[in-house]
Parts: C-alpha cells; structure tokens; sequence
C-alpha cells in the first residue's frame, strides 16, 4: 500500500517534471522502457531527496546576507560568535540522514540496475542477444541466433529482453540509447553486457557516448523497437540483402570511415564477434584459440 | 637532424590558427618593445623573474592565471559558437580535427594552466604571511616549480603554431592516445606540458607542506592557523599523493608511445583500463586540489567581511580533513559506465556521497558565519554569496552523478559538462576571484575597484547559468560531449542560448581587465597604507601593504586563532618591536629560469624526436642543478638599519591614518562594536 503510493507521487512528479520539461521528447526523461523508467525514477528521487538541504541552504544565504547586512542596525550583532553545539549537531546530522537514505537507494538501484543482470519478464520471455561492435566511425550488429548482422541501425521486438554484447575493434567507445537506459563501454578484446528492453515500438536515437576521435560525431545508429511479427519479417528482408559478412568484408567494413549508411548483410561469419575480441586478447595465437574453444568463449570484462 | 619536424608543420593554410598566433606573436612583440623601451628589462631580471620571493612568484603566476584564461576562454567561444552552428546540414566553420585539439586544449589549459595557478598563486602569496614566515622553506625550489609551470604553458601555446595539440579530450584516454590512433605530435606536446608542469607541482606541494609543517610562528599550534592554510595543507597533502601517480601515469604513456611498448594499448596485453584507474587516481583528488584552497578563501572571506570570527572553525578543519581522506576513495565514480560489479559501483557511489556531508557541513558553516554578523557586500563577499547558492546546485548534481544508476545514463553527457563546470566556476573560479579581490590590496598595496569588481561578478554569475543550465538540460535529451557536429534540431535553441551565455562571462572577463586598468590608474586614491583595508583578522594584514621582502620584522608569536584581531583589540596595531635584529634572507637566482630554459629545450625536442637536443636540454638541467650546489653565496643578513627605515616608513604612515581616523579606524566595525556591546 505504501509502496504504491510513493511509487503514484512518483509517477506523478515525473509527469510533472515532463510537462515542465515539455519538448523533452527522445531523452533520458522520455523512456521507452523498464531500465530507463527506473533510472528516471531515481533521478528524479534523488533529486528531490538533495533539494530538501539544498533549497533551505540557498534561502538561507539569501536570507541571512540580508537580515545581516552592515546596514541593518536593528539585527543583532553577535562580534564573538562562532560556535554552537546545538548547530553543529544539525550541520552534521541532516547531511548524514539524507547521504544515509540515499546511499541505501544507491546500493539497492546499483544492483537492480546492474547493465549485466539479465531481464525478465512478466510472460519470461526468452531474451534475444545482439552483439555489438564499435568500430571507426559506425556501430556494427551481429544477430548470432537470426545469423544477419547490420550497420548503424539495430531493429529488435518490443517487450523481449534484448542483451547485448559490446566490444570494440578499435578506440574505446560507449554504446548508449538514451530512451532505452543505461549506456555501457565497447572496449577492444574485452566483452561488456548491457540488458534493455522496449515497452513499446518506435524509432529510438543511438549513439557513442565516448568520444573516439574525428568521426566520434556521426557515430549515431537507430534502435528500432516492432512488433515480434514485424521483427521476423524484417530477418527475412536482412536474409535476402546480398552481401554475407565474411572476413574480408568485415576486414574492409573496419576500415575508418564517416556517416557510413544503414547496411544489411544477409549472413555472418560463424563466431566473428568471439574472433573480434579474441584477436586482441594476446598475439600468440595458441592462447587465443584455447580462449575461444572455452565455453564462455571471450573474456567478460570482469 | 630536426626529428619530426618540418616547415609544413606550420599550419599556414589556416586562417584562424594563424589569426591566433599572429595575435600571440604580436602581443608578444609590444610587450618586448615596451619593456625595452622603457629600459625595464634589468628591473624585470632582477625583481621578478629571478626572485624567490614567495609574494612575487605569486604574482606572477597569477599573471600567467589571467593570460591563460584569456587563451582558455577563446577556445570555449569558438566550441559555443561552432555548436550553436552545426546542426543537420551545416557542418559550422571548424572541421574535427581542428574542434577536437580545441576541446582538449581547452581542457587542459583551464585545469593545469588557469585554476592550478590560481591556486597555486594564492597560496604562494597568503600562506607564509598567514602563519608567520619570511618566505617558504625552499625559496629557490619554488622559483624552480614557478619556472617549470612555464614551460607547460608555453609548450601548450606553441603547439598551436607548430604542429597540433593532442585530439584526445583533456585526459587522452587510451588507446586513443596511443601511437596507432594518434600518430601525429599532439599528445606528445600533451604529455610533456603537463609531465613538466607537473612535476613543478609536485615540488610547490613539497614546499608548501614543508614550509606550513615547519615553519609556523611560535605558538601556532596547528589548531590556530587560519582556515585557509589549513586548506592550503591539506592541498599540498593531495598533491604529494596524487601527483607522482600522474607523473607514472603519463611516463608509462610516454613508454607506450616512444618505446613501443604496451601498458595501455589494445593488443599484447595492453590495457586501457589501468590508464583510465590510474589516471582519475590522480584526477579526482585534483579536483579538490583545486577546490579545498578556495574553500579557504571563502571561510577568510566571509568572516572577515561579516565581522565576526568562522563559526565552527574545528567542525571546518575536520570536514577539510575528511574530504582530503576521501578523495583518494572515489575514484572509479568517473567510469561506472566501464562494467564493474554492482559491488564495486555501489561502494565508490557511496563513498563519493559521503563526502557531501563535509562540504554541507562547511556550507553550513560559511551561512552561519553570516548569522549575526554585519554583513559588508564587497565584491569578495558577492562571489561568495555567488558560490554558495551555485555550487549547492553543482554539488547536488554531482551526487546525482555518483548514483551509478542516475550516471548510466547521464555519463558523458552535456549534464556532466554542466555539473564540473557548475562546481569548477561556481568554485574554483569565483574563489579565485574572490580571494584576487580579497589580498590584491595586499600584495600591490592598493585596492581594486568595487564597481568594475561588482560588474564582473554579476556578468559571470547570470553568464554562468545562462551557459550551462541549458547543459544540464541537454545532457537529459541525450546529448553527448565533444560533438562537433549532430542532427537533433531540438539541441539548437539551448546550444544558442548556452553561447550567449558564454558572451556574458566574456563581459565578466572584459570587465575584470577594465577593472585592473581602472585600479592601477586610481592606485594613489585608493591606496592601503595601513595594510588592513578590511578589518582582517588573520596575520597577513599585520604587516604593510605590499609587505616587506622579509614579511615580517618581528616574528610574532601567537596565542590565539584570530591573532591579528586579538592584537587589535589588545592596542597592540601596529606593532613595534622594541628592538630590530638582522633577517635572514635568501637571495635571488637566475637558476630557476635557466633549468626552465632547458627544460623547455628537453620538453620540445622529445616532442619532436629531436635526440641530440633532447639530450643537451636534460644536461643543462643537470649542469644547472650542479652549478646551484657548489654556489656558496644563498642568503644574506638584512642590516637592522635598511629594516628600521623600511618599520619606520610605513609606522609613520599607519601613524599619521591613525591621527586623522581614529584610533581603531581601519576597521571601521570594531568602532561601532563598542557601542552595540
């Protein structure tokens, strides 16, 4: 009951907040799902939380400036005071109380929203995995379950946990979609993770959120969340574009290049994603094989 | 026979670059006519750039402070201007590779060449004077640290006329940073400007720890010295932590990219995670390197100017204490985003919020200091009053930010560059301005001028929030840092905004200098002859205003924490020793600048690949170093005349204000305070 009810304010400050936020359509305060609801919830509670010191400490620099300005005779002046135990325990105490209900929020969120946990649903539907690669300058998306890989633009059902693998083939980058929550870092020979999943379909921004040198800017990709039937008709489109990605295209594909255009390949090199991180793993290829022959067959960043 | 370096590397073909240098270089010029013809050179040689002088080192790194926010600030313009553009089809006028040296270089100019002298430069001048010494423990090092702090600068502007500046964002993450991505000389100008400079600092935190540890007046306990040495110790602690983690961070770089070797690079085991770990362990006590001195200030600030002593002085020291302890265990809050556990985010989450109560305690502190109080708004105090409201907010963000959950969406985002630039102007910047305002009286012996002074603030403050709350607001629409270039229409109208608001901070920055001129020219109406034009109440305004070189003719001996308003209300202002004894003093070198000099030469060639010059720059400053240890003549004894008629020119002086203001005068307050007690 209780719960319900803070989680309604909740829900009605964040209205709130949209309205006065209004054209805030496409950000962080406009999800489209469950990860990025909460990681707005919370924001707007911590928010909150932090105005209750923060607005009585700006009143109050405003408010005692002026009832103690010089000339101001009638306040009282008090030339030896500087010190009050009564005071100082307040100065302590509510900073202590607010860090410790927010750090108990923190704990709790830091682990609910962890990027690797996997999602689940109400109906437990089966999450779909796509793996990511940030490359100079464009995203590529190897579908290992539909076989079909795309760049610069990743569509996927609405309402199925999607979980994506992120690396990099070259510089550090961080692959973000706003409305979808939490953004993650594609690291060369290193697997990161992060879990979404869209409420509802749409067209969403993606981006690099980690500058990666000069065509950082057009790094952008759309995400695009449909029906599960639309979603395995658009496979079947993927399937019939011409090109397959096998080494050499994928070779030619991680060339630097700016504002690269949505490409489709209709089929993937078996186990690219696992090659792509493996190569960097050690130059002495033994290791490499026997990392890749291990069942999880990459290294998880952690 | 020149490494790299070619005349092509020497961008002729770009018009603002070139504008930018032609500027430079001609500002140069009638800055070296002017001294010439004016025959000032031998007086600049010998009373400024070879002093040890803890006052003039100071001074001049203040100056160098205000040139480099000029050089900083341009950058920032031409980002504002170049965003407020490039929407869609327009690509704006400055292409990647050139917007991208420009957001480094802004970065790293703003940092270590605008606020770390500020900083920097404020402690040199008030420490000593505020704990009772004639200069710092190591008066020739600190002209070493000043000298070297040069060559970064000079390193940084040279790049943009002679090859190009790292593309790397301020902190050049690898492998970005690395000789595959970044071949050209950029993050070798990078590493060596701040390898050197920071090794400038390293020693200024030896020095300064040194000088506060040993070097107190007799009968300072710890727990009677002013609020801002306190800070300024606690800076120095962080300093000599933090720094030699970037000194190693920036060598294995150098190894990386000189030697070919694989600390952070992608392949053979390299890992860019360990640069990134290693390079915030430096990073984040460097933003409370920044920030404790001015939070120094501002405790100075507003007791003196609400007439009253700091409320809460030993709740303050042990609030500064707790966030020097903290800052080394916040780190990893800078790359949540990099897949740690939940364990390991949480726990860098809360720590970072923890050190929110100490800086809301201190908050608290500096409001009811004001309580009861005569609160006198002079420009000092208006900044103060402009910090604490604008860094409550940038405080509050940046908790938000240490919620790892809030920062998974938030990192990296304009919101991020909205909340340091929140805590950095809103802190770094006004105190600086505010403690400029506060002591420049005292190390020029005239007051700056309010109006101009309050011009200033009031076009920083409402430029502040007119530049960077649309930033928080576009960080939430998903906007990212460091583009140059993006495709949401809906980002256009607050980037336009953000750049008006950045003209604003212009006028604050123009005003500032009209401010100066004016104050010079008005030097003899507003001058300080009795050294305490506020009614302070620590030790620096004791003495004249400029001091003397020796500071102090009689070291005084203390006995309480606001000693120098103790000594006024005993009578005892000003104070005349019965006896004058000889002072000890060091005496100027030129070693400084030459070990500057070479180092510059070394700094140069590695960046180039130039060896053999390389080599020769490291053996002069090896030679220099060795010709400094068998050089006898140091110090000398001030003769008790020269001392006698430097007290008794400005005891006259006090003297004859005195006459015609009464008695207690030069602190107008403490007249009235008779009547209201």
């Amino acid at each position: 009951m209780k719960r319900t009810k803070y989680s309604a304010f909740v829900r009605w400050l964040s209205m709130a907040s949209a309205v006065l936020l209004s054209g805030c359509k496409a950000g962080v305060l406009d999800p489209k799902g469950p990860i990025g609801h909460d990681e707005r919830t919370l924001i707007i509670t911590a928010v909150l939380l932090m105005l209750v010191v923060v607005i009585p400490v700006i009143v109050m620099t405003i408010a005692f400036a002026w009832k103690y300005r010089a000339s101001n005779k009638k306040a009282e002046y008090r030339p030896n005071w500087s010190h009050s135990n009564k005071i100082e325990v307040v100065v302590w105490t509510v900073p202590c109380i607010i860090i410790l209900i927010l750090g108990t929020i923190t704990w709790k969120t830091t682990h609910s929203l962890d990027p690797f946990k996997p999602l689940e649903t109400a109906d437990n539907q089966k999450p779909i995995t796509i793996e990511v690669v940030a490359l100079d300058w464009k995203w590529l998306f190897i579908y290992p379950e539909q076989h079909i890989a795309t760049v610069n633009q990743v569509t996927f059902p609405e309402n199925v946990p999607v979980r994506f693998k992120v690396t990099s083939d070259t510089v550090m980058n961080s692959f973000f979609i706003p409305q979808l929550g939490s953004q993650i870092y594609a690291m060369a020979g290193m697997q990161t993770e992060v879990n979404l999943l869209a409420h509802e379909t749409g067209t969403f921004d993606g981006m690099s959120a980690h500058f990666s040198g000069d065509g950082f800017a057009h790094m952008n990709f759309k995400a695009i969340a449909t029906s599960q039937s639309q979603f395995n008709e658009w496979v079947n489109k993927v399937k019939q574009a011409q090109d397959p990605l096998d080494q050499a295209s994928y070779d030619a594909l991680a060339k630097p290049s700016e504002q690269n255009p949505v490409a489709y390949y209709s089929s993937v090199k078996p186990d690219l994603f696992k090659s792509i991180v493996a190569s960097y793993m050690n130059s002495n290829s033994d290791t490499a094989s026997v990392e890749m022959q291990s069942d999880s067959g990459v290294t998880d960043v952690r | 026979m020149l490494g790299k370096l070619t005349l092509a590397d020497i961008p002729y073909d770009n018009p603002i670059v070139m504008g930018a240098v032609g500027f430079m270089v001609l500002t140069g010029l009638i800055i070296f006519a002017l001294i010439t013809y004016y025959g000032k050179w031998t007086y600049l040689w010998k009373n400024w750039l070879t002093s040890v002088d803890h006052k003039k080192i100071g001074v001049m790194y203040f100056v160098v402070a205000l040139v480099m926010l000029l050089r900083g600030f341009s950058d920032a313009i031409l980002m504002r201007s170049q965003q407020a553009v490039a929407l869609g089809a327009d690509q704006g006028y400055l292409p990647p590779e050139h917007y991208d040296q420009i957001f480094t270089a802004h970065g790293v100019i703003m940092i270590f060449f605008v606020a770390m002298p500020f900083v920097i430069g404020l402690i040199n001048i008030v420490v000593p004077l505020q704990i009772g010494a004639r200069d710092v423990a190591f008066p020739y090092l600190n002209s070493v640290s000043f000298w070297l702090f040069v060559v970064g600068v000079i390193l940084v502007n040279l790049s943009l006329a002679i090859g190009d500046f790292a593309k790397t964002g301020w902190l050049a993450y690898p492998p970005l940073s690395e000789m595959q991505y970044s071949p050209d000389v950029g993050v070798d100008y990078y590493i060596w400007s701040l390898q050197i400079s920071g090794i400038g600092t390293l020693l200024t935190g030896i020095n300064f720890f040194a000088t506060i540890i040993k070097m107190r007046a007799p009968g300072m306990t710890l727990m009677k010295m002013p609020i801002f040495s306190w800070t300024a110790l606690c800076t120095n602690v962080l300093i000599i932590g933090a720094f030699p983690v970037l000194t190693v961070t920036l060598a294995l770089l150098t190894l990386d990219r000189y030697l070919g070797m694989h600390f952070f690079t992608n392949a053979l085991g390299g890992d860019m995670m360990m640069y990134i770990n290693l390079i915030w362990i430096w990073g984040h006590p460097e933003v409370y390197i920044l920030v404790l001195p001015v939070f120094g200030v501002f405790s100075e600030v507003v007791a003196t100017y609400s007439k009253k002593p700091l409320f809460g002085y030993t709740s303050m020291v042990y609030a500064t204490i707790a966030i020097t302890v903290l800052s080394f265990v916040v780190w990893l809050h800078h790359f949540f985003t990099m897949g740690s556990g939940a364990n390991v985010n949480a726990f860098f989450g809360i720590m970072t919020m923890i050190i929110a109560i100490p800086t809301g305690v201190k908050i608290f502190n500096w409001l009811f200091t004001m309580y009861g109080g005569r609160v006198e708004f002079s420009t000092p105090l208006l900044w103060t009053l402009g910090f604490m409201i604008t860094f409550s907010i940038g405080g509050m963000t940046g908790v938000l930010l240490a919620v790892p959950g809030a920062d998974f969406v938030l990192h990296n985002s304009l919101f991020l560059i909205a909340h340091f630039h929140n805590v950095i102007i809103g802190g770094v910047v006004f105190g600086s301005m505010a403690g400029y305002a506060y002591w420049f009286p005292k190390a020029f012996g005239f007051t700056l001028n309010e109006r101009w002074g309050k011009y200033s603030f009031w076009c920083w403050l409402v430029g502040f929030y007119l530049a960077f709350m649309p930033l928080y607001y576009l960080g939430f629409l998903g906007m990212t840092r460091r583009l140059d270039h993006y495709d949401n229409p809906a980002f256009q109208p607050w980037l336009i905004l953000a750049a008006f608001g950045a003209l604003i901070i212009l006028m604050g920055i123009i005003f500032t200098i009209v401010q100066l001129v004016v104050s010079i020219r008005d030097r003899h109406e507003n001058q300080d002859v009795t050294g305490d034009p506020w009614g302070g109440r620590t030790l620096e305004w004791s003495t004249s205003s400029p001091p003397p070189f020796y500071n102090f003719a009689e070291i005084p001996v203390i006995s309480e924490l606001d000693t120098f308003h103790a000594m006024k209300e005993k009578g005892d202002y000003p104070h005349e020793p019965k006896q004058y004894k000889e002072i000890h003093m060091p005496r100027n070198t030129g070693v400084g600048v030459f070990v500057g000099l070479f180092s510059f030469i070394f700094g140069f060639a590695m960046t180039w690949y130039i060896w053999w010059m390389a080599i020769a720059g490291a053996l002069g400053i090896l030679g220099c170093m060795i010709w400094r240890s068998f050089d006898k003549d140091v110090d000398y004894y001030v003769p008790v005349e020269e001392i006698e008629r430097i007290e008794g020119e400005w005891l006259e002086k006090v003297h004859n204000y005195q006459e015609k203001n009464g008695k207690t005068s030069t602190d107008s307050t403490t007249t009235q305070t008779a009547y209201v007690n």
